[in-house]
């Protein structure tokens, strides 16, 4: 065996080599995803019941039943998923404006960056897990200011005056109202955003000086050059930020879905919940999918 | 723009003989310093170039001026809530509901801090957390950066299956399968042995053991980001400096260990801090695995629970907290909680970005 494995051709070995370094990671998944995969993916076609006493649970298979719960029977599941689909619409787009506009800003020379780029990137500590939730949870405090500020009306937020200078009852209202829910959620939208603007920033700094000098020479403006240069350089990263966004949007602790599917668990309904998670996570690989095929058709590469 | 001027002639001016020199410099000083002149030469110098000058000065100005003010706004935005949480867990609960104090407290206390210290048991649950975090990021970090490493440089058979392996664990949340991992780890069994040898399978959870297996075995939280970006940065480095070691009689682990490694620094470094920060506040794994053990993530999430029973505890079993004070505890809790996680960032952050725009991440 062993003159065997000495005797390989260098492809082989390379590929020995290679299957020794990816090991760790066919190890975790077979042991730690595929099985907790296809049990959960049984569980959510079976009813489970827990036996504590003898330490094992049974489950009795049963269907779509499950599912059926989810889509049919459960009054709150289709409500929470459009609300978050409708409400990821408005938001990623926001986000991906956002932290391209705050990349392009940094990007530039100004006195104070260091300090002002630390800024922006403290949301990767701040947003991130159990911080989130205290976030959210923490809302005594808001409500009650929440309370005072519906007491005097509209008039309160520089917002709600201009929302009710505009709307009118016309056509556009709709619109309006998402863009002043964006206005109003601009600190979610930048606590949301410290990964993608280090990775536009990134980004933005591997495009080669020599490209602006060349198109300022042949007379291009900054406004002509930052849509035929930066834009088109920087789209395979609005892809990745795209794709990491919705990710990150669905799987957030504070979506309502995830909410509602961790409630669930907590609650020892494990048929139920694994038949919810599955039907959300498949929703999302085909919100992913279709806005990835959109968007890899525009993405210009550089090579 | 006259900057720019100036430069140039600085540049032509190094290639000069001194006499030659020397005249050239006080001459372009006279012609191209725009605060010598005087306000007169100025407008004569904006008319000569069809207001072209004024135009563009003001439009540096005012484009900068916006710039700060938006810069300001936003920094503002984003460190308004750690304010508000510093000075509310500085001052007196009585200044709460004081309507003449607005940020800066009357009277000062640091009794929330020594309150919050005793509740969540800082000390102890500081040492246990910080202890965790670290273990936890220097396997999940070791495992990805072999890991990493083999699907960047190695040929093998199945290899795009694998990486879309990783690529679907990047997008399965992992409350998809967190009930039966529950399940799995609560009845935890290896075909049947453990059952054989004591009788029945072992209780894994409570206990920090599967945790780090999984993160040994690049299961952890968000690993497969981690898996990525540091197959980017290798690909990335040139193919020359690895042939060249395996010319020179270098094993394969011995390039990766002696000559790959300490190129990637960097990138390993700013991904052991993600690990190490997102670890620390993670609170689905450890409300998972480790609920008794009492980490940080999971005392500051409880504050307000424990402070209910702190009162009822003391002061008998009707009192209850005032809202005020909980929120202040809560705030107080926050900050003891990110402190270290601030500090760490403070050290880390000059070679963050550096280290990030190295891998340059593409798809």
């Amino acid at each position: 065996m062993l003159k065997k494995l000495r005797n390989l051709d260098f492809a082989g070995k390379n590929a020995i080599a290679g299957y020794l370094f990816i090991s760790p990671f066919i190890i975790g998944f077979l042991v730690f995803m595929v099985a907790p995969i296809l049990e959960s993916i049984r569980m959510s076609l079976s009813e489970v019941n827990l036996n504590l006493t003898e330490s094992k649970y049974a489950m009795v298979f049963n269907n779509f039943t499950n599912y059926n719960k989810v889509f049919r029977v459960d009054p709150v599941f289709n409500r929470l998923l459009t609300d978050e689909l409708i409400k990821m619409v408005y938001t990623v787009p926001a986000i991906i404006v956002f932290s391209f506009f705050v990349a392009l800003i940094l990007n530039q020379k100004f006195k104070l960056r260091g300090f002002v780029r630390s800024v922006f990137f403290l949301p990767v500590i701040l947003s991130a897990g159990v911080m989130l939730g205290l976030e959210v949870d923490n809302s005594l405090l808001q409500d009650m200011q929440q309370l005072i500020a519906e007491s005097n009306a509209a008039t309160s937020r520089i917002t709600g005056v201009i929302e009710r200078l505009l709307l009118t009852g016309g056509f556009f209202d709709s619109f309006l109202y998402y863009i002043i829910e964006i206005v109003n959620g601009i600190y979610n939208i930048a606590l949301t955003s410290g990964l993608q603007i280090i990775i536009f920033l990134s980004g933005l700094q591997t495009i080669s000086p020599s490209m602006y000098e060349a198109s300022k020479i042949e007379g291009a403006t900054a406004w002509e050059s930052f849509w035929k240069i930066t834009f088109p350089m920087i789209s395979s990263l609005i892809l990745v930020n795209m794709v990491y966004s919705v990710i990150d949007y669905f799987v957030r602790s504070d979506n309502q879905v995830m909410q509602r599917i961790t409630d669930t668990i907590g609650k020892g309904d494990y048929g139920f919940s694994s038949a919810m998670a599955w039907s959300y996570f498949i929703i999302v690989i085909a919100v992913v999918g279709v806005l990835a095929a959109i968007i890899s058709r525009r993405v210009y590469y550089y090579e | 723009m006259n900057k720019e001027v100036v430069l140039v002639s600085d540049a032509v001016e190094t290639n000069l003989p001194d006499s030659v020199k020397d005249k050239k410099t006080s001459l372009s000083k006279k012609k191209y310093k725009p605060e010598k002149q005087t306000f007169k030469q100025l407008l004569e110098r904006n008319r000569e170039s069809g207001g072209y000058l004024f135009r563009k000065t003001f439009g540096k100005w005012a484009f900068s001026i916006g710039r700060g003010l938006l810069l300001f706004g936003f920094c503002f935005l984003i460190l308004q809530p750690l304010l508000n949480k510093i000075s509310i867990s500085i001052m007196a609960e009585t200044d709460l509901y004081d309507g003449t104090v607005n940020s800066i407290p009357r009277n000062f206390t640091l009794d929330h801090y020594r309150l919050t210290a005793q509740l969540m048991d800082y000390k102890n649950a500081l040492f246990k957390t910080f202890g965790i975090s670290l273990a936890v990021a220097f396997f999940q970090v070791a495992a990805c950066t072999f890991v990493g490493y083999g699907f960047a440089r190695f040929k093998f058979p199945f290899k795009k299956f694998w990486f879309a392996c990783v690529m679907m664990m990047i997008l399965v949340p992992p409350q998809t399968i967190l009930s039966s991992l529950y399940l799995h780890f609560s009845f935890f069994d290896v075909l049947g042995i453990i059952k054989l040898v004591s009788g029945k399978p072992i209780n894994l959870l409570n206990n920090p053991t599967p945790y780090l297996l999984m993160s040994a075995t690049c299961m952890g939280l968000k690993n497969g980001l981690y898996i990525y970006m540091i197959r980017q940065f290798f690909r990335g480095v040139p193919k020359d400096i690895e042939e060249a070691a395996y010319v020179d009689g270098c094993g394969k682990f011995k390039t990766f260990w002696r000559i790959m490694l300490p190129d990637a620094r960097a990138i390993i470094t700013s991904c052991f801090l993600f690990s190490f920060v997102w670890q620390w506040t993670d609170s689905l794994f450890t409300s998972l695995f480790m609920r008794d053990m009492r980490l940080l993530s999971s005392s500051v999430n409880s504050i307000a629970g424990t402070l209910r029973d702190y009162f009822q505890n003391t002061y008998g079993r009707d009192t209850v907290p005032t809202p005020g004070l909980s929120n202040q505890m809560v705030a107080t809790g926050m900050l003891m909680f990110i402190v270290p996680l601030i500090l760490l960032y403070l050290i880390a952050q000059k070679g963050f970005v550096e280290s990030i725009s190295q891998s340059g991440i593409k798809m």
